[in-house]
């Protein structure tokens, strides 16, 4: 009986902990900006949905790369259509792990985030720095990084090359709350 | 047994690996709406309208020209020696509502359509296996001049309406259909062949070649059409249903069509109800339409 018992508080303890240390993103921002000859294109969503479990480290998000809002609604329309091909990959996601966060300690700290990034259906591990600043229950996580359009089969045909450019430069900004 | 209690420990941790958080955020996306986009590359199929119309504050310049016919042989140069024109402005008041306006040079007729986004196709959370839009035009012929109006011609008399639904389903992303009943309305014909409300039924779709090229087809069959034999009687030339065929080509905020067709017209009222050229007789005119998008309010 005392074993029994001493294995439900393992397992509860377990729970406790993990479920204490979890953060949901509030709000939420991930965008593009790519460098054209003719033009700059930049892009924002807003609605991408976040999950950082800051006891054990993981950390995913999930984003519809319909929801991206580019400043001209035509280059939307060509971005989902011909070049991310949305129809067939409507999703774009992350899961990996932030290393070097201590969710004991306020303000801003360095982290570096390993993981697997899923754009286009093509799925590559990527490894990028940023920063976390604790902020009581709140958690703001910034991160920039550069996405090369040719590891993810994102083939911008040529007619159009000049406006585009072979690598994008991704910027996210999350604000998590502790659940 | 120690193995055990190890185990306990850690099957929170197997439990909730990260695959789980994805998971979780999966479950929460499911709820959304998707909305299908793009079923056409632009407004227009060959002659007629598409489903699409131009987004809040982007404007669409189109540039619409046919030539004759490529019968005409060596002396007409097959065709190219004449040409028939249509500019035309088309503005998105909101993401479902746009408005045009052009001027044909065939007839002089100026011609206005507003154009609604009635339903548009989705999945997931509201499901919706078609997209409508409804089209109403008007054409004014500038044509006669005043002076040489004949005898007991009413400048009420140079106006047509057009009403229209467009119903399409994009079936696959390559593969789009549109179905479309119109009724066009002329104040004047000549009674004594033709009937003032006239009904057609278009057919047409577009099929995706590549990223950026389209093959598409259009064509408008008339329930009631007036007799030719009738029409030959009372000195108007024989009258055909509209059949087109084009490719797409798009290039940033250009789109091209190429166009061949039995009409050198470019507004419903003509083209549908006017059409001379009898295709598989030789009358194909060769024809493009350019547009070229500029936006004019910066999407939010």
């Amino acid at each position: 009986m005392k074993f029994f018992l001493f294995m439900v508080f393992a397992v509860a303890l377990n729970f406790t902990t993990s479920a204490q240390q979890r953060y949901f993103a509030e709000k939420s921002k991930v965008s593009f900006y790519s460098d054209g000859v003719v033009e700059d294109i930049t892009a924002v969503n807003e609605k991408v949905t976040s999950i950082f479990d800051a006891f054990k480290g993981d950390v995913a998000f999930l984003m519809s790369i319909k929801d991206f809002q580019f400043e001209k609604k035509l280059m939307q329309v060509h971005f989902n259509e011909k070049y991310m091909e949305s129809e067939k990959y409507p999703k774009s996601t992350f899961q990996g792990k932030i290393v070097g966060f201590n969710s004991a300690e306020e303000g801003v700290q360095q982290v570096r985030a390993v993981g697997k990034l899923s754009i286009h259906g093509v799925t590559k591990d990527v490894d990028a720095i940023g920063t976390i600043e604790k902020n009581g229950s709140f958690l703001q996580v910034k991160s920039k990084f550069n996405v090369k359009l040719l590891d993810y089969n994102i083939n911008v045909p040529q007619i159009v090359w000049k406006n585009i450019a072979q690598q994008v430069e991704v910027t996210i900004e999350f604000t998590y709350r502790q659940l | 047994m120690k193995k055990i209690i190890l185990l306990f420990i850690l099957l929170p941790f197997f439990a909730n690996a990260q695959e789980d958080l994805l998971g979780e955020l999966e479950k929460e996306k499911t709820k959304e709406t998707d909305y299908t986009f793009a079923t056409f590359k632009g407004t227009r199929l060959v002659n007629g309208h598409t489903i699409e119309t131009k987004n809040a504050g982007s404007l669409e310049f189109i540039f619409q020209h046919r030539f004759g016919a490529l019968d005409g042989g060596l002396y007409e140069m097959f065709g190219l020696d004449e040409a028939y024109v249509r500019l035309g402005l088309d503005y998105g008041i909101t993401d479902n509502l746009s408005v045009s306006i052009g001027r044909n040079s065939a007839d002089k007729i100026m011609d206005g359509y507003l154009k609604y986004k009635i339903l548009k196709q989705s999945s997931g959370e509201k499901n919706m296996p078609f997209s409508i839009t409804a089209l109403g035009g008007a054409a004014y012929s500038i044509s006669p001049k005043k002076d040489d109006e004949p005898e007991g011609f009413k400048s009420v008399d140079r106006l047509a309406y057009t009403g229209q639904l467009l119903i399409a389903r994009k079936i696959t992303s390559n593969l789009s259909l549109q179905l479309m009943p119109t009724f066009i309305h002329k104040n004047a014909v000549n009674k004594f062949a033709e009937k003032n409300d006239q009904i057609a039924i278009g057919f047409g779709g577009r099929l995706k070649v590549t990223k950026s090229v389209a093959l598409t087809t259009e064509y408008y069959y008339r329930l009631d059409p007036p007799d030719n034999d009738l029409l030959a009687s009372v000195g108007d030339e024989k009258r055909y249903n509209a059949l087109g065929f084009g490719i797409d080509i798009e290039t940033g905020g250009h789109v091209f069509q190429l166009v061949l067709t039995n009409t050198s017209s470019l507004t419903e009222r003509t083209v549908i109800t006017e059409t001379n050229g009898d295709f598989f007789g030789g009358d194909i005119h060769l024809g493009f339409n350019v547009t070229r998008t500029f936006q004019l309010k910066k999407n939010k």
